[in-house]
């Protein structure tokens, strides 16, 4: 909402100093976003006028120029060719300033003395739009005879600021320079004066000339028109164009500029309709009939239906109701009797046609907001008052007002001592709070405990005791309230077991040099091709958005693998030669989706590296994190996975519960992610691992004995697996075998084609006694002997 | 035998002189001190002579043997050092060489951002909790006391799934699920992820993190709103910093404020980051609306509170003057890198 503030002092008497202003007013609840100081830059320019010109007699280009400023007659040297004696031209005087920090001095072109400048628009920045074309290159040229010597600030309009509020959506009425003016004659304790809205009229009667009805009160609450007939199209007078064009709006000739002035003014829409192209003499407000169409003023064809209002006369819709008017039925330079139309219309379906239809507009954003059905009449009133005034027309005795159920202003009482609890605060008495509240044109009555309270129509949005209490607060001032900390019970605040966990997990997972990540939990379902997923693969099974933003984020993701791949594929494609990351999220299933259950968010564990690693420096994260959280029982044995190479996968089992693979990507799926890399990635069930999380630790006792290492070299087939060992040698050993190392593994000369050769170095402690060469001979054989039966192995020399 | 003991000292001080290492010193100790050595054979000697004689020998002999073995200690010590001094000054390395670092690991940033305000809140007796992001538009609209018209439901802002199940917009549902869950006293901080239909740009995600705090109880003020959040800026921030609140609107709380902090990169004085206004706009709160209380089952005569709702990803937007919100879900490993 801009607001140009001469105009706001049309109504209330306040000093403007903007910082001050936009500090007032944002704190008692119009944030201010900006203003705009036009002219601030500008000095010492002033209106002159071109007595003589001459040609300048060393420069073919350049004319020299003798103006008067009023007090002086000044020389000065222009190379502008739209210039002729007689016109009334902005002179920037020696010493004089403009936007942009220019300097104006005095000097000599060409060997003539110049002593100031001719201002363009530009160098004055005023508005270039609608400028004629030679003005856009030349001299700004002013419009008519001012006095000479005066500042031109004053002139153009320039001694302005302009103010823009952000306006939230419970204040449609602050919407209007009125409503603002409201505010800031409560911010600033000064009176609000209302426009002047009395008029004459004709002692004809408008219902002679026309017949209005309305067919949908529901859709249309009020209705009002006014004629003006003997009507002159002509410009509006500078002042009504100044305001406009400050606040944003063009202006078009005196009939539709009063419109336009009308709503920034009050916030009425309104609309003016030619009175010739009204069909039958009606205006019919009714809903649109299936199937028809209508174009409107911007030149499109609209297709409507039946739920959509139209304003129509005899034949045809000449409107779509509170939206936009129709094509051919503007006010034209030739029209000489219009019907002023102020209405009121349900703000819902307002909304709902300009949604169907695409078509936003100045009024229908104002009508879904919510307008009061009072200020149809105000506005109606304010805009015959205008015509009056600029001499537009002449009003037609009557009005047509079709208001079946007036709206009821709500009454409320209020609590004073309430009013003092929830605030924090004790000074706040009856006469204050009635203070506050008329101030913004509430009425108050003293009553008991507090005040009676008349919410006006124009504040919907007061609805109940709370909403006084903001109004009086915000008045009160915010700043005023204290800061007080909380000293009702005292609450144990923290965290959940889930949530520390997490924590510990994600800071297990920084101190192995892993990087978190944070990507879009939405995805494309291209992914599960990307990834090889098979056509049966239940991860497939994702949550579609109805109205995604693309095709390439409309699924919910199953798995955090195509987001870890896409963050491997950037950075590797950035040149950085490694990285380890990770990402604990959710992914998010459901067979159905249904309000009684909703669908199971689960949180995930994803890794990824790449770089100079390998399968086991992943499986060493995993590792170390399975120690971090505690988790006793965990596996890691072969497996497979759509997405992972056939022979470098594992699965973790906890409890003998799969809850996740670790392995190296497929290189077929790292194609289509262009990583011409090995890339390692994991990705576990992160509610399984908090159940097996045991953060209840105890101390182990350390060693008081000492340990003995025997090594030992078998060759086994190649079939057999390491992990199947070192369960046989752990499994044999029992409690005396503290630690199994692998510590070679040889394939080659010597051992036979299909078998390899694996040195184990095992290490026997008791935690009873000193282990003795018995002692330790007699479990190693035992191992030995398991590894040669079970699992045949051959013992090397 | 008084002469031959002189001249035996005579001789060591100058075998020890030009020792050069400590195998020959060790040769020099056994040749005089050894089982065989020079001395050892004099005072073996000793038997000749004459009862007068034998004291003042032997202690000559012993002072001797003192004094050798004085200064082959000493010899010693000097060639220990000097073998030291070689090997030191053999093992110099260039200490500017780059070092063997393997990458440090870390948090994302918006992670570290949210332990810091868990934190703070945590201090002051909240819990934290989180729900669903796939929610009812019950939750996340009627109960927050939306209208059924509110632009905010548009298809255009929020995702879908169907029409009453979206992705919440905000992290608010969660304060009607707790009070529907929980009664008074409540004090919930509520992290996490929200959703709303805005193109991806320098400034807008249409993913991004929200925290939501909830305190009910009795005679909650806004006082309290003030004291609370107060306190949290001046954590997040600093001592010096101030608040600002400003009226606002929002359905869910009545009155509503917004809360600007002097901007931390000028200290209020104004510069590019506050746009020259000196503050900064942290968070939207208000006093919790009798309606929503009401919506819970939760008597607004007997209780008040207050809620309020802020940006995570502005927050750190902010406190590492990141100038493009695009960063945070890129996950360039030299951006991850920096925080």
């Amino acid at each position: 909402m801009l607001v140009p503030v001469k105009w706001l002092k049309d109504y209330v008497d306040i000093k403007f100093d903007p910082k001050g202003f936009a500090d007032a007013m944002t704190m008692s609840g119009s944030k201010v976003e900006g203003i705009e100081e036009l002219g601030k830059e500008i000095d010492n320019v002033l209106v002159g006028k071109i007595l003589k010109t001459e040609k300048h007699p060393n420069a073919d280009k350049l004319i020299v120029a003798q103006c008067d400023v009023g007090n002086e007659v000044i020389q000065i040297v222009t190379g502008a060719t739209n210039i002729k004696e007689g016109d009334y031209i902005p002179i920037a005087k020696h010493g004089s300033s403009l936007p942009g920090g220019v300097k104006i001095k005095k000097g000599k072109l060409r060997g003539i003395e110049s002593n100031g400048m001719m201002c363009s628009a530009q160098e004055l920045a005023l508005n270039l739009e609608g400028l004629p074309e030679d003005m856009l290159d030349g001299i700004y040229i002013l419009d008519g005879k001012y006095p000479l010597g005066a500042d031109i600030k004053d002139v153009l309009g320039l001694n302005d600021a302009v103010v823009e509020f952000e306006i939230t959506n419970n204040r449609p009425d602050c919407l209007s320079i009125i409503g603002i003016a409201r505010e800031a004659a409560a911010t600033f304790g000064v009176v609000l004066k209302y426009p002047k809205a009395d008029f004459k009229e004709n002692n004809e009667n408008i219902k002679d000339y026309i017949d209005i009805r309305v067919e949908n009160s529901e859709l249309c609450p009020r209705y009002m028109a006014r004629m003006i007939k003997n009507i002159v199209i002509k410009d509006s007078p500078a002042w009504m164009q100044e305001r406009l064009i400050k606040a944003g709006v063009r202006p078009i000739n005196n009939i539709v500029d009063i419109t336009n002035f009308v709503m920034l003014e009050l916030g009425q829409p309104m609309h003016a309709f030619d009175y010739r192209d009204l069909e039958g003499k009606k205006i019919i407000v009714r809903n649109a009939k299936p199937g028809e169409k209508i174009l409107t003023l911007d030149e499109t064809e609209r297709k409507l239906d039946e739920s959509m209002l139209v304003i129509a006369d005899g034949e045809k819709p000449t409107g779509i109701a509170g939206v936009m008017g129709g094509y051919g039925s503007e006010i034209k330079d030739d029209t000489t009797a219009i019907i002023f139309e102020s209405a009121n219309f349900n703000p819902v379906n307002i909304r709902l046609t300009s949604k169907k239809l695409g078509l936003r507009t100045e009024a229908s954003s104002r009508y879904e907001k919510g307008i009061d059905p009072e200020l149809a009449e105000k506005a109606l009133n304010r805009a015959c008052s205008l015509v009056e005034q600029l001499g537009a027309g002449e009003v037609v005795g009557g009005s047509i007002d079709i208001y079946p159920t007036p709206v009821k202003p709500r009454k409320l009482s209020l609590n004073i001592k309430k009013v003092n609890d929830f605030i924090g605060v004790r000074d706040i008495t009856g006469e204050m709070a009635m203070k506050y509240l008329t101030s913004l044109e509430f009425g108050a009555e003293m009553a008991e405990e507090g005040l009676e309270v008349t919410v006006p129509t124009f504040r919907n949005d007061v609805e109940g005791e709370a909403d006084l209490i903001e109004e009086i607060a915000r008045l009160y001032g915010y700043e005023k309230i204290p800061a007080k900390l909380m000293d009702t019970t005292f609450t144990q605040g923290g965290k959940d077991n889930r949530q520390k966990i997490r924590d510990l997990a994600k800071a297990n997972m920084a101190a192995q040099g892993l990087y978190e990540v944070v990507t879009y939990t939405f995805v494309s379902p291209a992914v599960y091709n990307k990834i090889s997923l098979k056509a049966e693969n239940p991860l497939r099974n994702a949550i579609k958005i109805l109205n995604p933003l693309g095709e390439d984020q409309s699924i919910m993701r199953t798995t955090l693998i195509p987001n870890m791949l896409e963050v491997i594929s950037r950075n590797y494609n950035m040149k950085i030669a490694e990285g380890k990351f990770f990402e604990l999220s959710k992914v998010y299933l459901a067979d159905e989706l249904t309000v009684e259950k909703l669908a199971e968010e689960r949180e995930t564990l994803a890794i990824g590296m790449y770089g100079n690693v390998d399968f086991f420096d992943l499986k060493g994260v995993v590792e170390n994190l399975m120690d971090e959280l505690h988790v006793d029982k965990y596996r890691i044995l072969p497996s497979n996975n759509d997405s992972m190479h056939p022979g470098r996968t594992a699965e973790l089992l906890l409890n003998n519960r799969r809850v996740g693979f670790l392995g190296e990507v497929h290189p077929e799926v790292l194609d289509k992610y262009d990583i011409p890399a090995r890339v390692y990635i994991a990705e576990f069930n992160f509610e399984e691992i908090l159940l097996q999380c045991n953060m209840n630790i105890k101390y182990k006792i350390l060693p008081k004995y000492p340990s003995v290492a025997r090594d030992i070299a078998i060759v086994v087939a190649e079939e057999i697996t390491a992990g199947q060992l070192e369960e046989t040698i752990r499994n044999k050993g029992g409690r005396l075998v503290e630690d199994v190392k692998l510590f070679d593994i040889y394939r080659g000369s010597q051992i036979k084609e299909g078998y390899k050769s694996m040195a184990y170095s095992i290490v026997y402690r008791s935690d009873e006694k000193t282990l003795s060469e018995e002692d330790i001979t007699r479990v190693h054989n035992k191992i030995v002997n398991s590894l040669i039966n079970q699992l045949g192995a051959e013992l090397r020399q | 035998m008084k002469e031959t003991l002189e001249k035996i000292k005579l001789q060591s001080i100058k075998d020890l002189e030009s020792v050069q290492s400590r195998k020959e010193l060790e040769e020099l100790r056994i040749k005089y001190l050894g089982k065989k050595g020079e001395l050892t054979q004099v005072l073996r000697g000793m038997g000749g002579l004459s009862p007068e004689e034998r004291p003042v020998i032997g202690q000559l002999a012993n002072e001797i043997r003192d004094y050798i073995n004085e200064k082959i200690e000493e010899t010693s010590y000097c060639l220990k050092r000097k073998e030291l001094e070689i090997r030191l000054n053999s093992e110099f390395i260039d200490v500017t060489m780059p070092s063997k670092r393997k990458d440090l690991g870390n948090k994302h940033p918006l992670t570290k951002v949210q332990d810091e305000i868990n934190q703070i809140f945590i201090g002051m007796g909240f819990t934290i909790v989180e729900g669903p992001e796939i929610e009812k538009s019950y939750y996340n609209f009627d109960a927050l006391n939306h209208s059924k018209y509110h632009p905010a439901r548009d298809m255009q802002d929020t995702f879908y799934f169907t029409e009453e199940i979206l992705l919440r917009t905000q992290t608010s549902p969660m304060q009607v699920r707790t009070m529907e869950r929980q009664k008074p006293p409540i004090r919930v901080l509520v992290p996490g992820k929200v959703y709303r239909r805005d193109e991806i740009d320098a400034t807008h995600s249409p993913m991004f993190h929200q925290i939501e705090g909830l305190v009910v109880d009795k005679g909650i003020t806004m006082a309290n709103l003030k004291g609370t959040l107060d306190v949290f800026a001046k954590r997040l921030y600093g001592e010096d910093t101030k608040t600002r609140f400003r009226p606002h609107h929002f359905p869910f709380t009545e009155p509503s404020a917004e809360m600007d902090c002097t901007c931390s990169a000028c200290m209020g004085a104004g510069c590019r980051v506050c746009k020259n206004e000196g503050w900064i706009e942290i968070l939207g709160s208000g006093m919790v609306h009798p309606n929503v209380l009401r919506n819970c089952g939760i008597d607004p005569e007997k209780y008040s509170g207050f809620a309020f709702g802020m940006g995570l990803d502005r927050i750190a937007l902010l406190k590492y003057e990141v100038d493009d919100l695009r960063l945070f879900f890129e996950n360039d490993k030299r951006f991850l890198a920096q925080f």
